[in-house]
């Protein structure tokens, strides 16, 4: 806890009167930017900041074998961890609840989705696929990090190309191949709550006053995909859908500012 | 009814009832108990159909460790476990992620109903053990953990209610098997509302849903939630109303 009690009344005085703390309106989002291929040993990674909340995503694919329901469709394995390094109250450790909550909400954005054609993924049906290991870390914690996250997997999975798979399937990552088969590309957007007012985009302080969350992944034809409402908000019927359109105008519009250039390659295939 | 009248009538309506022979609205058999575990404070039995679910309270008591207590309000603790026999591959036992997740989102919507602000330095513990699956387990395990909070006297600004709803072999359908969950164009949405303000405090979704589709399955599970809540008051006035007592229900907010 680092705000005090002055300091929350004045972000609820703000909120009440639609302002926030650093002048943005209450769905506006702060600077997003993303850097491609901060590890070149990855197949695929990316960096992305939203303001100051700071996100690494990595994609690193072994061979492995298929669930016994799906012999024919590769593996995801998505894993989150908030390094100590990115908040005070951060500790080194396994990963938190909070750490899982991010993992499996930005992994059902990803497989429900469709973001990666999993059948693609198959080399020799209920034997071997590949298996696409996804792994986020947050290096630094100010707000609004399912959403980060969720950008840095996307901008990770669009960055990745596929290891050269030798005669005897044996991965030989001197020579990367394809990009990996991208299909869509889901956004998750979360919604916080000050009375009636929704908010997007919340900074780490802000979070302190709005505890509660809700969590929208769409698709490019502004389908929902994944949903998930947590950390202690009670919402009426009628906010959450204003909350649901909210969630998927705002990650259309994003989708387009960052992911443009690639918007196009995914929606020719 | 004439006989073609009738026989159109016989196939409209199998055409839209489901795998177990259920129309889109109904329930499995839901049966509800309170104060099931004898040494717990508060407990609840929930089943749907042959969802199985067994929820125990302990508490208020002080926060143990010590450091963890929260000097304004109760912590409160939540696990949602599933025994190893309750679902058709052996599941290890003890938590997983999933278990985790669960008993993170089944924590967050009890405590925007309970009153927490009443016990500093507490904690108020709440297990649930799934004894046997058949889809709804967390919605299933809510509805029992909301019980046994009553049922341990614990303070509670109203109930909470839960179900899933969602898509299964072409239409919207209220309380899902793991039949229909395993269809390929199934959607799961499990719903959390509360019993007097109507708010929703749990709500997934994973699959590929329209808002129209969204909107719908909303609009069944609060309808249905509204169903559950009567059903757990008639389960604690069945274990506290004395004989030949009125109780005055003012359901209105």
């Amino acid at each position: 806890m680092t705000s005090t009690k002055l300091t929350v009344e004045y972000i609820k005085n703000l909120l009440e009167m639609g302002r926030r703390l650093d002048g943005r309106s209450l769905n506006e989002f702060r600077e997003i930017k993303v850097k491609y291929g901060i590890s070149k040993k990855a197949e695929g990674s990316a960096e992305v900041c939203v303001g100051n909340t700071r996100v690494v995503a990595g994609v690193k694919m072994e061979i492995g074998e298929p669930y016994p329901d799906t012999p024919n469709k590769g593996v995801l394995v998505t894993t989150a961890e908030f390094l100590a390094m990115a908040a005070p109250e951060f500790e080194p450790g396994l990963p938190g609840e909070d750490a899982i909550e991010l993992a499996r909400v930005v992994d059902r954005g990803i497989r429900e989705g469709n973001a990666i054609d999993m059948e693609k993924l198959c080399i020799v049906e209920g034997e071997k696929v590949w298996v696409v290991f996804l792994d986020i870390f947050v290096l630094n914690h100010d707000g609004n990090l399912i959403d980060a996250a969720g950008m840095a997997t996307m901008a990770a999975l669009l960055d990745a190309r596929m290891p050269k798979l030798t005669e005897d399937y044996e991965v030989d990552r001197s020579e990367l191949t394809d990009p990996l088969p991208i299909r869509d590309i889901p956004i998750p957007i979360t919604v916080r709550k000050h009375n009636e007012h929704l908010i997007l985009d919340t900074t780490a302080l802000e979070e302190e006053v709005l505890k509660g969350k809700f969590t929208v992944t769409t698709k490019i034809n502004g389908n929902l995909c994944a949903m998930q409402l947590s950390d202690g908000m009670a919402m009426t019927k009628e906010e959450v859908l204003k909350a649901v359109r909210l969630a998927r105008d705002t990650s259309s519009r994003i989708r387009e500012n960052i992911f443009g250039d690639q918007l196009k390659r995914v929606k020719k295939q | 009814m004439s006989d073609k009248a009738s026989k159109d009538f016989h196939e409209n309506i199998k055409d839209h009832l489901r795998p177990d022979g259920r129309k889109p609205d109904d329930f499995r058999p839901i049966k509800i108990e309170v104060g099931v575990i004898k040494r717990a404070d508060g407990s609840a039995y929930v089943e749907f159909g042959k969802t199985r679910v067994v929820a125990a309270v302990y508490g208020p008591e002080p926060m143990h460790p010590r450091h963890l207590a929260d000097p304004e309000k109760a912590v409160l603790i939540c696990r949602y476990n599933m025994l190893p026999f309750s679902v058709e591959e052996r599941k290890k036992p003890g938590p997983d992620r999933r278990s985790i997740e669960i008993s993170k989102v089944v924590k967050d919507a009890l405590s925007t109903v309970v009153v927490l602000e009443e016990f500093p330095k507490c904690m108020i513990s709440v297990d649930m053990v799934v004894l046997e699956a058949d889809a709804g387990t967390r919605v299933a395990a809510l509805t029992a953990a909301s019980l046994a909070l009553a049922d341990a006297g614990i303070p509670m600004r109203e109930m909470i209610s839960a179900i899933a709803c969602g898509r299964a072999n072409g239409q919207i359908v209220v309380d899902l098997t793991k039949e229909e969950e395993d269809a390929e164009d199934a959607v799961d949405v499990p719903v959390a509302m509360s019993s007097l303000t109507k708010r929703i405090s749990l709500l997934q979704m994973d699959g590929d849903l329209t808002i129209e589709e969204f909107e719908a399955i909303l609009d069944k599970a609060s309808n249905s939630c509204v169903k559950i809540h009567a059903m757990q008051r008639d389960a604690l006035l069945k274990k506290y109303k004395k004989e030949g007592e009125e109780v005055d229900i003012d359901d209105e907010y």
